[in-house]
């Protein structure tokens, strides 16, 4: 079931260790979320699944054999270092990446004319990679990326240097990558992404791994039992009306409706909630307020400080 | 493997592409044509400034010095030595030789000038006033004499030795020998060998700071090896250097063919008409212009091809081994830094060997079989270099087998070296390096 494994990596580096018993497991065909601040190892893990460094310990599976130098033509990574030479061509240089990938010239020349064409900078072929702009140095790093049609991505910081606009792109490229059957690890500090597109992640810290799941899961893990209603009528002495189970959070007065957040203890529902309101105020709307992720994630780094 | 030679071609074609390859290609020859040219211009040319030299002579000898060449000799006859210097400015005089009434006794004779006097001047005027009294006093000792043929007889008796060098072979036969040749093969082919690792050094560490500034080299190492990558720069800038010197050897060559070829017999002329004067000089001059005839003979016994094979083999050897052993340390100490000023603290322990060894190379020049010429051409750092400089002299060998030995064990134990710091180096972004960090690096297990 798991595509790509990793168990109980253990990396040191002199004085410092950077992965401490660090498990993950991507499912096949998914887009598996790393995350973690910087500095608490996300790195060291994915050069370990490229082979760029190894573990002192631990073994990575992929595809439930150990990893072999010859996966690096299945994997296809897109470094948050990442840069081309400035004074050579891009079709040049697009053809000697796809070279070293294992691909041959006329194969790799062939696809990248596709591709180049599909992301609009065809013509930019022949000119030299100084001349570009950033986010065509970018589209060509992806490209080169996904050439060799690897079974496993790896995106390392993979929206940092995009506009909006070839984000989006990008995020489009990737869910399309999923879709055609390819697994993606995809790091970041970067919350707001995770939700979007991740169907699972593991969340590192100081090298050690707080968290892992299902995104869905842990959001329903993580929520905190907290509604949010909006309202006309009775503002002041709700505290009064409210048996002790309900917690008010949060009072806000608007120009049209007033805001109320509170918070539901002792395994009190929502519909006493309500019942307990109704008299007093006329309800605009009512839901449940689920944690973001960007929540999720300072929360559990937190608690994990204070252990 | 083959993506290591994928990264060989990107090495190589990068840089021979380069506009300034190909101009220092191209313009290198030119310019050590030219200035060959122009040392053979100087070497024809002389000293054609035309010179009138004023002679005062108070002696009995008759006009001792001749009108030579440019050299004028004006004999000023009832001038006294004060009016010739009051008319020197006047009469364009380049200086006043006055020969004393004494000269027979004194053997002095005096040299007047504003200017300092070249040396061909007073040569000229010491030599043919030498040769005209040697001249005076045989011809008075024959004719005293009064023996028949004596002037031949003693002519006989000049003998000019020419010395020829000749060295025992290993197998005992005897080998010419010339050790002037000798010295400038050593020198030239350890010049060569030292510039080129300076040169070719220095681009390996760029390449490797440029992939690091450039952040390409995770890409890559995603790819291919740290050590794949590495070798193949270093092989391919090796390239680099070996295409560049045959392409200077080669125009060189032809350059210099075809310049000779079109100027010589022009040149021709002006050499024959030197020849003449030359042997139309006193014996003296003479029996140097034999020497000189002879040594060309000896450089020309010199170039047997098993000698030259030998050398030309030592060379490339060396050359590689030297180049392979400095570049992977210039690539390791690019790996370790993020831009080219930050490599000072690190260049002073390649630099110091590299320019020690060309000094050891001049001393060793000198005595090419003592004990610094043996450690100095043994220690794999400064080896080939001074082996360079020796082997024209003739090494034994089995120095020549350990030298190239220790020289092949190091490169590969500073290879491995190199490639520990290499492959943490390239990955290291924003840090300020120690010696201390490096240590660390070469610990760690990847």
């Amino acid at each position: 079931m798991a595509f790509f494994e990793a168990k109980d990596i253990i990396k040191q580096y002199a004085g410092h260790k950077a992965l401490n018993k660090v498990s993950i497991s991507v499912p096949k065909g998914s887009i598996f979320g790393l995350l973690g601040p910087n500095g608490a190892g996300k790195t060291t893990l994915i050069r370990i699944i490229n082979q760029i460094t190894g573990p002192d310990s631990g073994v990575v599976l992929f595809n439930g054999n150990p990893l072999v130098p010859n996966d690096i033509t299945r994997i296809g990574y897109l470094p948050e270092e990442r840069g081309l030479y400035k004074k050579m061509k891009v079709g040049e240089q697009a053809v000697y990446l796809a070279q070293l990938k294992g691909m041959n010239q006329k194969e790799a020349t062939k696809k990248l004319k596709v591709w180049f064409d599909k992301f609009d900078i065809l013509q930019w072929w022949d000119k030299k990679v100084e001349e570009l702009s950033k986010g065509m140095q970018q589209k060509i790093q992806f490209i080169v990326t996904i050439l060799h049609e690897p079974e496993l991505l790896i995106f390392d910081e993979p929206f940092s240097g995009f506009d909006p606009i070839n984000a989006n792109l990008l995020k489009k490229e990737i869910l399309e990558l999923r879709d055609k059957g390819a697994t993606i690890i995809f790091s970041t500090h970067n919350m707001g992404s995770v939700e979007e597109i991740c169907d699972h992640i593991a969340l590192i810290n100081k090298s050690e791994k707080i968290l892992d799941g299902p995104v869905d899961q842990i959001k329903k893990k993580y929520r905190t039992n907290t509604y949010e209603l909006t309202y006309t009528g009775e503002f002041d002495k709700l505290e009064q009306v409210l048996n002790p189970d309900f917690e008010i959070v949060e009072q806000q007065k608007g120009i049209e409706h007033n805001t109320l957040t509170v918070k539901l203890n002792n395994g009190s529902t929502s519909n006493e909630l309500l019942a307990q309101l109704l008299p007093y105020l006329n309800i605009v709307s009512f839901s449940e307020i689920i944690p973001s992720m960007n929540d999720i994630f300072i929360r559990v780094v937190n608690e994990n400080k204070k252990i | 493997m083959n993506k290591i030679f994928i990264i060989i071609k990107r090495e190589y074609l990068s840089r021979v592409k380069k506009r300034s390859f190909l101009i220092l290609t191209f313009l290198t020859p030119v310019l050590i044509a030219g200035i060959y040219a122009f040392m053979i211009w100087m070497m024809l040319k002389d000293d054609t400034e035309s010179r009138t030299i004023a002679v005062i002579n108070e002696s009995q000898l008759v006009e001792p010095v001749q009108s030579k060449d440019f050299t004028t000799f004006k004999y000023l006859n009832d001038t006294s030595f004060e009016d010739a210097k009051a008319q020197m400015e006047e009469k364009d005089y380049y200086a006043i030789l006055l020969i004393p009434k004494n000269i027979l006794e004194s053997k002095t004779a005096e040299l007047f000038s504003y200017k300092q006097v070249t040396m061909e001047v007073k040569s000229e005027a010491g030599s043919q006033l030498r040769d005209h009294i040697e001249q005076l006093k045989r011809s008075k000792i024959i004719a005293q004499a009064n023996m028949p043929d004596l002037e031949e007889k003693l002519a006989a008796t000049r003998t000019p030795i020419s010395m020829k060098t000749i060295k025992f072979g290993e197998g005992g036969e005897v080998k010419q020998s010339s050790t002037e040749i000798a010295m400038a093969i050593g020198f030239i082919s350890s010049f060569i060998i030292y510039m080129f690792i300076f040169l070719y050094g220095v681009q390996v560490m760029r390449g490797v700071i440029e992939e690091k500034s450039n952040r390409i080299v995770e890409v890559i190492i995603s790819s291919v090896k740290p050590f794949q990558l590495m070798m193949g720069k270093i092989v391919g800038v090796a390239m680099v250097g070996l295409t560049q010197f045959i392409m200077w050897v080669i125009l060189t060559g032809i350059i210099i063919t075809i310049g000779t070829a079109v100027v010589l017999p022009g040149v021709d002329m002006d050499s024959l008409q030197q020849a003449k004067t030359l042997s139309e000089l006193p014996q003296g001059a003479a029996s140097l212009n034999a020497d000189q005839l002879k040594m060309a003979q000896d450089l020309l016994g010199t170039f047997d091809f098993g000698y030259v094979a030998g050398i030309l083999g030592a060379f490339v050897f060396f050359f590689l081994g030297g180049y392979l052993l400095y570049s992977a340390l210039f690539a390791a100490v690019g790996s370790a830094v993020d831009n080219e000023t930050e490599t000072q603290q690190f260049m002073l322990p390649i630099t110091i060997p590299l320019i020690l060894a060309m000094y050891i190379g001049f001393a060793v020049a000198k005595n090419p079989e003592g004990s610094l010429a043996f450690w100095g051409s043994i220690i794999p750092l400064t080896s080939p270099i001074v082996m360079l400089v020796r082997i024209p002299y003739g090494v034994p060998v089995w120095e020549l087998l350990l030298s190239m030995v220790t020289l092949i064990g190091t490169f590969l134990f500073v290879t491995w070296i190199a490639a520990k710091i290499y492959r943490t180096g390239i990955l290291m972004y924003g840090k300020k390096v120690s010696y201390k960090e490096i240590w660390k690096w070469l610990r760690y297990h990847n």
